[in-house]
């Protein structure tokens, strides 16, 4: 077999820790022993491959992916970005997912009880296949702010989860997008955990007025980044 | 060079996104080459308390140890009713399940999968792997020998017979004496 191309570690000066105390639940959640190296192999330098056959065309749109009785209420908006690798490579045919509250922060999930309504029209997930220069688009509604009781007065900033797989299993992430200007994000231990404010920064997404579509939605852009190949053998 | 996006939390909401499908946690069909298991445990957190948030993703070869993607020199021969990739939640008092195939060794090396898990209360997923209790080769395995002897089996699946097919079950245990071993790849 050929030389397997090796891909860059997780970057732990950017990337949260298992324990952050202020985030309670990961206090029993967390590893608490050291991470064992190990070297790369094809399994980990494989991953699941997604055919366009299987994402349905409205899967990028949740504002009509689950209407029921009509549209869904809140604030219309466009999200787009680019999947990179650390190189600057675009990541193409790549799967991301996305799912997040309503525009009153309630999400349609029996677990959640904040007193805030469902929105029958409005389940809050997509998903999507990047294209060929690595890029995806989502039509949705802006997330509302929720309680979450980690301590007295706990309210999540406006934020959309984001879940994505790279072409290999190191390049697997699941994150969340943040919105410019949002009072409550010096208030959140989850956004606080990153321990790089630059890193930080990197996860609010920009307020775009090129993607914004005149008489129809405010536009964002969130590009991700994910671990890349150390070297490529031919450059 | 790029730095990296960081992980956060999937939450305990990832449900409406993430589990779509029940057909996510079988990752065989009839026509599908190799023995089927079923592979289940449950996640426990510090406390020894099943979560009720997590969910877990297995990644594997074929009954041959092929992988069915283009890096694998050998994908040409990859069942093609086979993609590898599997997701099931903590369900049931914490108990995930998934319905699939025993993967195959590659180059005398013993079988396993790649696992990561992800809950509310972890900012960025774990890494580990499981190997299969009744493999002779597990005690050639680099990686296997890599990690202390006293926590070696935190890794290793051990095979239940019920009602005649097979059953692994592979507990994660996130903290504790047998706490399970995760990696940094």
């Amino acid at each position: 077999m050929s030389e397997l191309v090796k891909y860059n570690l997780l970057d732990w000066k950017v990337q949260p820790p298992y324990l952050h105390p202020a985030y309670k639940s990961t206090v029993k959640r967390s590893p608490s022993r050291p991470l064992v190296p190990l070297t790369q192999s094809l399994a980990e330098l494989t991953g699941p491959v997604y055919g366009r056959d299987e994402i349905h065309p409205l899967d990028n749109d949740l504002t009509k992916n689950s209407v029921k009785t009509g549209e869904p209420l809140g604030e219309r908006i466009i999200v787009t970005g680019r999947l990179l690798d650390d190189r600057g490579k675009p990541i193409r045919n790549a799967l991301i997912e996305i799912w997040q509250a309503n525009s009153a922060g309630r999400y349609m999930h029996k677990v959640d009880q904040h007193d805030a309504p469902l929105d029958p029209n409005f389940h809050g997930a997509g998903r999507t296949l990047t294209d060929e220069n690595g890029v995806y688009r989502f039509t949705t509604i802006k997330p509302g702010s929720y309680p979450w009781r980690n301590h007295l007065n706990a309210w999540r900033p406006h934020h959309i989860h984001f879940s994505v797989f790279g072409t290999n299993f190191l390049q697997r992430l699941v994150t969340q997008m943040y919105f410019p200007g949002d009072p409550l994000l010096p208030l959140d231990p989850i956004h606080n955990s990153i321990p790089d404010e630059e890193a930080r920064k990197r996860l609010i997404s920009t307020y775009d007025h090129d993607v914004t579509t005149p008489e129809w939605a405010l536009g964002y852009r969130f590009d991700i980044v994910v671990c890349g190949p150390r070297q490529t053998p031919f450059e | 060079m790029m730095k990296q996006s960081a992980s956060q939390t999937v939450g305990p909401f990832f449900r409406i996104g993430l589990i779509y499908s029940q057909a996510q946690s079988n990752l065989v069909n009839e026509q599908t080459s190799g023995e089927r298991i079923t592979l289940t445990g449950v996640v426990y957190d510090g406390d020894g308390q099943p979560i009720p948030d997590a969910m877990i993703e297995i990644w594997q070869p074929d009954a041959k140890g092929i992988f069915n993607h283009a890096l694998d020199p050998l994908q040409e021969q990859a069942d093609p009713h086979f993609r590898g990739f599997g997701r099931a939640e903590n369900r049931n008092a914490g108990k995930y399940e998934f319905k699939t195939i025993k993967p195959g060794g590659r180059d005398g090396m013993p079988p396993y999968i790649n696992v990561h898990v992800f809950a509310r209360g972890m900012l960025i997923h774990a890494m580990t792997r499981i190997y299969f209790s009744d493999e002779p080769a597990n005690a050639e395995d680099p990686v296997l020998n890599s990690v202390e002897s006293e926590r070696r089996h935190t890794l290793i699946a051990t095979r239940e017979e019920s009602d005649g097919s097979p059953v692994y079950r592979f507990d994660i245990r996130m903290q504790g004496e047998d706490e399970t071993v995760f990696f940094n790849p």
